[in-house]
């Protein structure tokens, strides 16, 4: 009794406090400390970046599909990279390729993805007025600015951007003499890449404190979204690899630039050996590997804690196995730093060793299996509401699926040193990780549009959306397996001059490519509807999806703050969804179960007197006062 | 009533949020990501190491006497949050000086340590034997340049008087992360030592 006094005396006392001045126009849309609009900032970046990224896809598809094809019309984008004979420089695909890769791994699915979701539903999530530390959170958005200057940069020097694969590999990605890009274009992907990895470092931190600190009255771990789940474990897992990729490309800048010989041992060129002795190539691919597992689950994991709740929240039902999502979530996540050598089992590596980590890999099965069932078994006998979000969130669902079993057949050493390197590994990993991660990041925009701007997109746009978007991935992708099982190899320029490749599946290349421009053309349907919806779309109620979560309580376009008066104490789990006995199909999170006794089980009724205890407890307000 | 809750294994007392220091929060999470580079720096030298062609040679000596100066100066910067603790300002402010001081002798020292290698013909452009040795030295001294910023500020808030018994945040979050620079180097320095 004597801390609800306490809490009494603290809310009177924060009444007394003055409200925050008015601020400038550049601290509050530039250089804002507010989560929403570092959010919303990450979120325009992260799109600016994708049109980008998928552009230079369709670049090399089109030279892929159609390698006899004038190129003379995109001369005026890309200058001298269209030779003489109006093609497209060989040394120039690589770059293409490798930037696509880059962008879309790094500065689309985690940056735009974890940088906008992390931020925008954490605080309004678990009901906290902020982040942990604005100050740091701003710094990570413009650490990531300046990273994404950088890179953008480089695609404009003359001798072209870095080409040696988004896995930078040395010796390729160590020697200036391996390629035109291969010398201040490296060196400028190396520095906007450190740049990045600071910033993700940054946000991370801050989306850890933020989880485990400032959860609201009664938020235990056990009540939190799986979204907040997600983004946690998302950001522990950055945490630990990050570091790991700057080490590893530390010591590549080491060799580039100061004659170190980290990775580099008895290389010759034009005849000449070169004065590096004693470096280990495959040490690089370990520690690179060491981020870039975990990596594809810093992608993938909040897509599907996002999808979670929005299939819940849509299917009108509880989540099913609410609890086993979590642990599957954390064995995904743990399993994700002891499997990095099933991307090397060509590189040499100790068949026994390989046995190892294949059978670690496969493991990895089982909690994906858990996720994906608990997706279906939600959806089954749910009162479905096709939003485009939940469509979205189903496609994601969709490609997990049918991208995962590939990974079935991957991880086996065994089928890995044929498919190795080939086009069934890029429909893999673009079906499981590339596409099933933008779905969760165009399902989460769909379904948080209106807690963003305060406006509707508009459905039938976004029905367009989804159909011409899941049908064109499909066509892209499933194809792609049978030219990989072919064994066309990735990142080659041509197929016209090898007798494996030269007299078959050129037609096959030629329908992936139109069905891949057909894509592209669809998500311009998402690009108009996400602008006229921001000044012309129908305004949002304050909680259009009848939804349990806390961001749904807020006022319809949030302030500083999040919260005009006290932040809301929570009760029960966010699925209370289609509970028997209810007034409606939906109790939001700040619902006391004594509020609800018609509804409420046997054991929610002894909760009951456990509120009193809940209202008591420290307000946890970070700001002590409200706005 | 309190006894039928207690009776009931389904119901979970509501708990307090942890309520840590954020501030602290963030500075353990940084060190967690401090910890990882260095761990990866370290494995990479024991995989690197396995693969044989690796050069021999003897660790100056210096490091050793370094390893102690910089032992000393974590015992003076618990003297500094002791003396905090107490209200102590005059011990306050000669503490951290004193721990600044044995910071500074500590890089020269670490310095020195890079001459004698040099002198001793391993260079950092060469066998990555030698090069690893730099690199551990090199990024281990500076984040002690970041402890030693950190100290400043330190210093700076004792002489205002802003850090006393009953605001501890500053001088705590300066003291976790020197002990942690600390242990980080000793454990470089068995390291190298062992898998030499």
């Amino acid at each position: 009794m004597a801390t609800a006094i306490d809490n009494q005396a603290t809310v009177a006392h924060v009444a007394e406090h003055e409200h925050h001045e008015p601020q400038s126009f550049l601290r509050t849309y530039i250089f804002s400390e507010d989560h929403k609009t570092i959010a919303k900032q990450y979120l325009i970046s992260g799109i600016i970046w994708s049109v980008i990224g998928i552009s230079l896809s369709v670049i090399f598809r089109l030279q892929l599909g159609f390698p006899d094809m004038n190129m003379g019309f995109l001369r005026p984008v890309l200058g001298n990279w269209i030779n003489e004979s109006n093609k497209l420089d060989p040394n120039f695909y690589l770059a293409l390729v490798t930037m696509h890769g880059t962008i879309m791994v790094f500065f689309v699915l985690t940056a735009g993805l974890s940088g906008t979701f992390s931020n925008f539903l954490i605080p309004l999530q678990i009901g906290a007025r902020d982040m942990a530390s604005g100050f740091l959170n701003m710094l990570s958005y413009w650490f990531f600015f300046l990273a994404s200057v950088i890179m953008f940069a480089s695609m404009f020097i003359e001798t072209g951007p870095a080409g040696g694969g988004w896995v930078v590999y040395p010796p390729l990605s160590a020697l200036p003499q391996a390629s035109p890009g291969g010398g201040s274009g490296m060196t400028m992907w190396l520095v906007s890449m450190a740049l990045f990895i600071v910033s993700q470092l940054l946000g991370g931190i801050n989306y850890i404190t933020t989880v485990i600190n400032l959860r609201t009255r009664g938020m235990s771990f056990s009540k939190l979204p799986l979204t907040i789940w997600a983004f946690f474990l998302t950001a522990v897992l950055g945490l630990i690899s990050f570091p790991v990729l700057l080490s590893a490309s530390l010591l590549l800048i080491f060799d580039r630039s100061f004659g170190t010989s980290f990775y580099l041992s008895e290389i010759y060129i034009n005849g000449e050996a070169l004065p590096n002795v004693g470096g280990s190539p495959i040490l690089f691919q370990h520690l690179f590997w060491f981020l870039g597992h975990p990596e594809v689950y810093i992608v993938l994991l909040p897509a599907l804690g996002m999808t979670s709740e929005i299939i819940a929240t849509n299917s009108r039902k509880p989540i099913f196995g609410y609890r086993a999502m979590i642990a599957s979530m954390m064995g995904i996540a743990f399993l994700a730093f002891i499997v990095w050598a099933h991307h090397m089992f060509v590189t040499g590596m100790n068949p026994f060793l390989g046995s190892i980590f294949m059978f670690l890999t496969l493991i990895i099965a089982v909690p994906s299996a858990v996720k994906a069932f608990n997706y279906i078994t939600t959806l089954w006998r749910g009162n479905i509401r096709f939003t485009p979000a939940m469509l979205f969130s189903i496609g994601l669902v969709s490609f997990f699926i049918s991208g995962g079993l590939t990974g079935l057949i991957l991880g086996n050493s065994a089928l890995d040193i044929q498919l190795h390197d080939t086009y069934f590994v890029v429909a893999h990993f673009h079906l499981v990780m590339g596409a099933a991660s933008a779905f969760g990041l165009l399902a989460g925009v769909y379904h948080w549009f209106p807690k963003m701007f305060g406006r509707m997109l508009n459905e039938k746009l976004g029905y367009i959306h989804f159909w011409l978007t899941f049908i064109g991935i499909y066509l892209v992708f499933f194809p792609m397996h049978y030219v990989g099982i072919a064994g066309f190899p990735r990142r080659y320029y041509a197929f016209t001059s090898y007798d494996f490749t030269k007299n078959i599946f050129a037609d096959m290349n030629s329908f992936i490519s139109l069905a891949a421009v057909f894509t592209f053309t669809a998500q311009w349907v998402f690009m108009y509807n996400f602008v006229y919806s921001l000044f012309k779309g129908k305004k949002a109620t304050q909680n259009p999806w009848k939804s349990n979560t806390l961001e749904w309580t807020t006022p319809i376009e949030p302030g500083h703050g999040n919260w005009p008066g006290e932040i809301p104490a929570v009760y029960r789990w966010p699925y209370d969804y289609s509970k028997p006995g209810a007034k409606d199909d939906f109790i939001p999170q700040n619902v006391p179960y004594s509020q609800t006794p018609e509804s409420n089980l046997p054991h929610e009724n002894e909760l009951i007197s456990l509120e009193k205890e809940i209202e008591a407890q420290n307000l946890n307000d970070q700001f002590k006062q409200p706005h | 009533m309190s006894e039928l809750v207690n009776d009931i294994s389904l119901i979970e007392e509501p708990e307090q949020t942890l309520s840590m220091n954020p501030k602290k929060f963030i500075l353990w999470l940084f060190i967690v990501s401090i910890i990882m580079l260095f761990a990866a720096m370290t494995s990479a030298y024991l995989v690197r190491r396995a693969e044989g062609n690796w050069l021999e040679y003897t660790i100056p000596a210096v490091f050793s006497y370094s390893s102690v100066v910089l032992v000393v100066s974590s015992l003076t910067m618990h003297w500094a949050y002791i003396a905090a603790k107490k209200d102590n300002f005059r011990s306050l402010k000669i503490a951290i000086t004193i721990t600044f001081a044995l910071g500074m002798a500590f890089l020269y020292m670490q310095f020195q340590g890079w001459v004698q290698l040099v002198n001793q013909n391993v260079f950092f452009v060469g066998n990555p034997a030698g090069s690893f040795m730099y690199i551990f030295t090199g990024l281990h001294g500076f984040h002690l340049i970041s402890g030693l910023i950190v100290l400043v500020f330190a210093l700076v808030a004792a002489f205002r008087f802003s850090i006393h018994a009953k605001s501890l945040n500053q001088i705590e979050i300066a003291a976790a992360y020197w002990h942690f620079l600390d242990i980080l180097w000793l454990y470089l320095f068995f390291f190298l030592v062992y898998f030499h």
